[in-house]
């Protein structure tokens, strides 16, 4: 299992390793967070890979999973809700980078 | 046999996918597993039954003890599947988290990706829920949505979307509702719906 990188709190960018590092895989992460900054809500503990899994392999190392929390106003430009709303996204930790 | 059941003869206003494609190689791809002894019928029968035998009073249940049990409550915010093995209701290993409303905050979930639910606790999900109306738009566009379920959240109030994208499950605590307090624990449950456990709805 990796280590874990990221704590309660930490701010944290969601990469996009289909176009960093022209990845043709299993990124689960959603093309809408891509590139946004969250703060990690919550360490879930550690799953398998699954852009490993997806493909017939065992997921290992297994990663470790956060749930990121969003400011809605900062993952839809023209949100038109209220300006206290979040969203939380669960993303694997090589899904993500410090900001 | 007199005629006095109780449903109408309105014609069933649903569209027959028995013949489609899916559906006849679905059929051949079970008829060839059962030959070749994979499984049988009969398994097919009994996952059939245990799938139909999940529903959402399982959730409600949960929800309602912890309406009445504060430590019940603790443990079930704190580490939802274990909460839900107390009250003899399994999540087969997945993690649960249970998200409380509250004053300030309503919740509610969504699987973008996929359509992620805690069947064993909710049982089937919902059509609407699979649909790409919803899982599209509730990210992004949530209070609308809410909306048309007749769900109205306050504008000082944060509405928090749960998207289920990887290995947690999700249920949501809603707020119990005032005048409640000589209810039993049973009929607190009875108050409790699917859609409230989604977090589409208020108690």
């Amino acid at each position: 299992m990796m280590d874990h990188a990221f704590q309660l709190g930490d701010r944290v960018q969601v990469r996009d390793l289909e176009t960093e590092e022209g990845l043709k895989g299993h990124m689960r992460a959603p093309l809408y967070c891509r590139g946004k900054t969250g703060e990690i809500e919550r360490v879930c503990g550690a799953f398998g890979n699954p852009e490993t899994l997806a493909y017939g392999g065992d997921g290992t190392p297994a990663q470790p999973l956060y749930r990121v929390r969003f400011k809605q106003i900062d993952v839809w430009p023209g949100y038109t809700g209220s300006w206290h709303d979040s969203i939380e996204i669960e993303v694997y930790q090589h899904w993500l980078r410090a900001a | 046999m007199p005629h006095s059941h109780d449903h109408d003869h309105t014609p069933i206003d649903a569209v027959d996918t028995s013949s489609s494609d899916t559906a006849l190689l679905a059929d051949a791809l079970r008829l060839v597993l059962i030959d070749k002894g994979v499984f049988s019928a009969r398994d097919v029968q009994e996952q059939l039954a245990l799938m139909e035998s999940r529903s959402d009073r399982n959730g409600a249940a949960m929800i309602a003890r912890a309406w009445v049990d504060p430590d019940y409550k603790a443990a079930l915010l704190t580490d939802g599947a274990a909460a839900a093995k107390t009250l003899d209701h399994d999540t087969k290993g997945t993690p649960l988290v249970v998200l409380e409303n509250t004053a300030h905050v309503h919740n509610v979930v969504v699987c973008t990706l996929c359509s992620c639910y805690p069947v064993t606790l909710l049982g089937p999900s919902p059509e609407w829920y699979k649909s790409k109306a919803y899982r599209g738009r509730v990210v992004r566009d949530p209070r609308s949505v809410l909306r048309e379920f007749g769900t109205e959240i306050d504008s000082d109030r944060e509405l928090r979307v749960h998207d289920s994208t990887a290995d947690m499950r999700y249920m949501i605590m809603p707020t119990r509702p005032d005048n409640t307090d000589g209810l039993t624990e049973e009929a607190l449950a009875e108050l409790i719906t699917r859609n409230g456990l989604i977090g589409v709805a208020e108690i």
